[in-house]
């Protein structure tokens, strides 16, 4: 049995990204919070910390789920993927963050992270999801900005292999 | 929004979470998604001295078929249950309820057992369970198995029947293939908590019509279907005006019973046209 007292420091590893990693958490030390400040990973957005505005969401063993509704110690062992495994090593995008770019689906790009690690699982599970389903897996986000028209335009395009096809945005 | 400090503990087996419940009674809190828990736990509205996380704990996350009805154990999740290839066949009222809770992102981790045990009056679960006559599993070192049926289970708003050392390990939904069943719910908006639910089903000659969101815990009524439909509007009215209802921020109590007085014939027809 894994037994951690309330201010214990324990080491707490997993594999982030491809990688072997480890630091230190005591028991309510969010997933969020130990991604950014303990890892280092800044890709993963926290907003509202109690599950509601998606920002924070993570793929936790191929899953997307909340990392502000997860505990630290809870990966342990896990398999964690966050947006910086998406791109390539020489920041090529992958087709689903290109398509992004192609509809103009982010602005400020707060809520963007957490939307592309949702339809990772999505299309993973589901490589041609109706609208519907797509718009029923954004409902679990916020977006303040740019608006959900342009998110689902963009899910679309990745979603049928078109994704370059659109006009790319004057530089 | 963090938690207050907390001890963390994750047995190996079922036994060892029951030793730990019988040591920490009240003080624990078990963990099993953490779809309610820790948001109320980063909001600082609960505290815990121990969470007891069951989520690794394979033995509770099983989905057995005993032909008559359907075991969840504790660590499934609401999507593993909705991605169940029974589901539809079996368990429809279930299976048109699950894609109201929550979102896609909660469901991959909060489990059917933990909506239920967490009793929120306008939930979809615990009015699911209620209306076809479930049954909660619990499971305490001490006293062993007991089992007790969804109205008995649950006694108020966020209030169960559960002893401080008991485990909810599974629920049970009973199998009711080829009959008539619907479910509907008011939101503001998509994966909100339900304003109203509403669920009606059909079987041995008898329509159960079930509402969430209108008072501390699921309701349900009982109509004889001889009785179907002439007195079903005076039924819906006298059963409606009933119930206490809340306010709060998204509608009144009156406006509760105004939706449900509404919109019940038309998910009573629903269910009605699927049994047919």
């Amino acid at each position: 049995m894994r037994r951690v007292n309330r201010s214990e420091r324990v080491r707490v590893a997993l594999t982030l990204n491809g990688r072997r990693l480890a630091a230190e958490a005591e028991p309510r030390m969010l997933l969020s919070d130990f991604l950014r400040q303990s890892l280092g990973a800044t890709g993963t957005h926290v907003g509202c910390e109690h599950g509601i505005c998606g920002a924070c969401t993570v793929l936790i063993d191929g899953v997307a789920q909340r990392a502000c509704l997860t505990l630290a110690v809870q990966a342990e062992g896990r398999d964690v993927r966050t947006v910086e495994s998406l791109a390539a090593a020489d920041g090529a995008l992958n087709p689903l963050q290109a398509a992004f770019r192609n509809n103009h689906a982010l602005q400020c790009g707060f809520c963007t992270p957490g939307i592309l690690m949702s339809f990772t699982d999505l299309l993973a599970r589901n490589p041609h999801p109706s609208e519907g389903e797509i718009r029923e897996v954004l409902s679990g986000h916020l977006c303040r900005c740019t608006g959900y028209a342009n998110i689902v335009a963009a899910i679309k395009e990745a979603a049928n292999g078109t994704a370059g096809a659109a006009p790319n945005p004057s530089p | 929004m963090k938690p207050r400090p907390f001890d963390y503990a994750r047995p190996d087996t079922v036994d060892e979470a029951l030793a730990l419940l019988a040591e920490y009674g009240d003080d624990a809190r078990i963990l099993a998604g953490g779809q309610s828990l820790i948001p109320m736990l980063n909001l600082r509205l609960i505290d815990a001295k121990v969470l007891i996380d069951i989520s690794r704990l394979a033995a509770l996350d099983a989905i057995s078929d005993h032909g008559d009805m359907i075991e969840v154990g504790a660590a499934v999740t609401q999507n593993k249950l909705m991605a169940w290839p029974g589901l539809d066949d079996k368990l429809p009222l279930v299976a048109a309820a699950l894609p109201y809770v929550g979102h896609f992102q909660t469901r991959n981790r909060g489990t059917v057992c933990g909506s239920i045990a967490h009793a929120d009056p306008s939930s979809e679960l615990p009015l699911a369970l209620a209306v076809l006559g479930g049954e909660v599993v619990l499971r305490s070192k001490q006293r062993g198995e007991r089992i007790l049926a969804a109205q008995a289970f649950q006694k108020d708003m966020l209030t169960t029947a559960r002893e401080p050392d008991e485990l909810v390990a599974a629920v049970r939904f009973p199998v009711l293939a080829g009959q008539g069943v619907a479910f509907r719910e008011v939101a503001r908006r998509h994966g909100d908590f339900a304003i109203i639910a509403i669920a009606a089903v059909f079987r041995n000659q008898e329509l159960h019509l079930g509402a969430g969101g209108l008072s501390g815990r699921p309701q349900v009524l009982r109509v004889p279907a001889e009785d179907y439909p002439h007195l079903l509007a005076n039924d819906v009215v006298r059963f409606v005006e009933g119930l206490e209802g809340y306010d709060d921020l998204h509608a009144s109590a009156a406006m509760r019973r105004d939706l449900f007085r509404n919109l019940a014939s038309g998910v009573v027809g629903e269910a009605m046209r699927c049994a047919a």
